[in-house]
């Protein structure tokens, strides 16, 4: 655009912007807000500890926080040590070269596939080859997997902002690299390892496509490792698309919104105490 | 060598298998996608599957031509949307809003990036889905619901590596424009854009790549006709749609066929992930 004053030009272009960063703040609380004012009025002490009836045209959702919360735990407790432990041995135990460039590389392509696509992978490795059935245990390995890249990179940002001068008064007092890692770097590491640990919770509470080719959507609380489990956003899909119960899909839209903005604020309150010990 | 070197040699090998078998799995998956897809795409011709317009699984033919369209359509659709209104939120806040301003509205925009994408696919099917098809005509179900809400999804990835890499430019590039007379609004562009295109790039193809590989939502707004649009008002399947809908019930060489979709959507990212890689790493060579 061409303008004779640039002042002028100024003041237009600069208009446009704002109003453009408006609509999109805008669209954000009219999502938020549109599901809570919808969605709360159904929440209730009922709708959270009852078990859906006929497919979740009533009832509650009961079996399905159960689900997430067993499925996001055992998501969790697979990708957590084999993410700090690769982002350990990243920092501490290896200089820049070949592999580590590689582990990285691999690392970014994994968190760039969709979810459809490890949704696929588990369907066809864990539920079909390795006959794990749909299962908690095919659901949150696949989980694993795909959040494995957050918690390697959270976890390394998290290690390589510890001082250095930390690890070298540790081992001029004769620690070894295993005692320093793990008494002196870890622990300062701790707020910023666990911001990964929180996004990545919220992942796999939000997450579908993954999730229901792999852990099934059998709405009955979950007995073993072995059985099919319906998650609370798979509930909320099936819900919604199948046109089941609008109220009810409200509800567990509202609830899943809820948790959403939690993890977020968490992970803001840790993020900030992290920078503000380090800078 | 003592007890405590032993250990430590021991512990310095179990955190390398650890970090191998992290990156082994990106290995794992390519395999088994590839295993089980690229057999069928051979077996009909890759000139077949890939630009065969019927998909009629139980009549063994599997041609994908539509979903590809159907990706492409929506992808664009979601850039033409979401890269505007990204790249004016990324310069008003960057550059003419105060630190305290961008402290709040960041993490609200954040949030975006958080909220599970069938609560996306859900406020399409509520209030836009209906809106086009009151106001424009159609099924309402269509590339141009799918386009918004995709573009909207797109927004946190487009926002946030963008802010980043306009607060990455040195001040003295800001400074010294500003010094010549120049006013902000022709230092972002001409000063400021140019030095953070890389970054601004880099941004762009990560949302493109989210956009082509989100499901759910797509699933719940685009229609999922199988046919080559005409106009941003027909319904259409996309790659990841087809998938999905489909990967519950398939067996044999149909399930097969949904993984060489999985193989073609596959390559698309992995290519955009390598664009990506190259440009950050560029940008990191730079400074």
């Amino acid at each position: 655009m061409k303008f004779n004053n640039p002042r002028i030009e100024q003041k237009i272009m600069l208009g446009i912007l704002w109003i453009f960063t408006i609509i999109t703040v805008f669209i954000l609380l009219f999502i938020i807000l549109y599901i809570l004012k919808k969605g709360l009025p159904v929440i209730s002490y009922n709708f959270l500890m009852t078990n859906p009836v006929d497919m979740g045209k009533s009832g509650g959702i009961f079996s399905t926080i159960i689900g997430t919360v067993v499925l996001t735990i055992g998501a969790i407790l697979i990708a957590t040590p084999l993410g700090i432990g690769t982002a350990i041995y990243l920092t501490e135990y290896t200089l820049e070269n070949k592999f580590t460039r590689i582990v990285k590389f691999g690392s970014e392509c994994l968190a760039g596939i969709p979810s459809i696509i490890f949704g696929l992978f588990g369907f066809i490795l864990f539920v079909i080859k390795l006959q794990f059935g749909w299962s908690i245990l095919s659901g949150s390995l696949t989980l694993a997997i795909m959040i494995l890249p957050t918690i390697i990179r959270t976890s390394e940002e998290a290690i390589k902002s510890v001082p250095y001068i930390h690890r070298e008064v540790s081992y001029s007092l004769g620690s070894t690299k295993w005692q320093t890692v793990t008494r002196v770097v870890l622990p300062s590491a701790i707020p910023g390892i666990m911001t990964g640990i929180v996004l990545s919770i919220g992942r796999s509470i939000g997450e579908t496509a993954a999730v229901i080719f792999t852990a099934g959507a059998v709405l009955r609380i979950p007995t073993s490792l072995f059985s099919s489990s319906r998650t609370m956003a798979v509930h909320f899909y099936i819900l919604a698309r199948e046109g089941i119960s609008m109220p009810n899909a409200y509800g567990t839209a509202a609830i899943l919104i809820i948790i959403i903005l939690i993890i977020n604020m968490v992970t803001y309150i840790l993020m900030n105490r992290f920078i503000k010990k380090y800078s | 060598m003592s007890q405590l070197e032993r250990n430590e040699k021991l512990i310095q090998i179990t955190l390398a298998v650890i970090a191998f078998s992290a990156i082994s799995f990106l290995a794992v998956i390519t395999f088994f996608i590839f295993f089980e897809g690229i057999p069928i795409i051979i077996k009909y011709g890759v000139k077949n599957f890939l630009f065969g317009l019927d998909w009629y699984p139980s009549e063994k033919s599997f041609g994908i031509l539509p979903m590809i369209v159907g990706s492409i359509a929506v992808t664009m659709g979601a850039l033409i949307i979401g890269v505007p209104f990204g790249l004016a939120c990324a310069v008003c806040l960057t550059e003419f809003s105060s630190k305290r301003i961008r402290q709040i509205l960041k993490p609200v925009i954040e949030l975006l990036a958080g909220i599970p994408s069938v609560v996306y696919g859900f406020i399409g099917v509520v209030i836009l889905v209906p809106f086009i098809r009151d106001n424009f005509g159609g099924p309402g179900l269509s590339v141009l619901a799918a386009s918004i809400i995709l573009g909207i999804m797109i927004l946190p990835t487009i926002i946030s590596i963008s802010i980043d890499s306009l607060l990455a430019v040195p001040r003295t590039y800001r400074d010294g424009s500003i010094a010549l007379g120049a006013t902000q609004w022709q230092t972002t562009v001409m000063v400021m854009f140019p030095a953070a295109r890389s970054g601004i790039t880099t941004s762009i193809i990560l949302g493109m790549g989210r956009a082509i590989g989100e499901t759910m939502a797509v699933i719940m707004i685009a229609g999922n006709a199988i046919n080559i649009p005409h106009s941003i008002l027909d319904p259409v399947r996309t790659l990841t749609a087809n998938i999905a809908l489909e990967v519950g019930y398939a067996t044999g060489e149909h399930r097969q066929a949904l993984f060489a979709t999985g193989v073609i959507l596959f390559i698309i990212i992995m290519i955009l992930n390598t664009m990506a890689n190259v440009m950050s790493s560029k940008r990191k060579g730079r400074n």
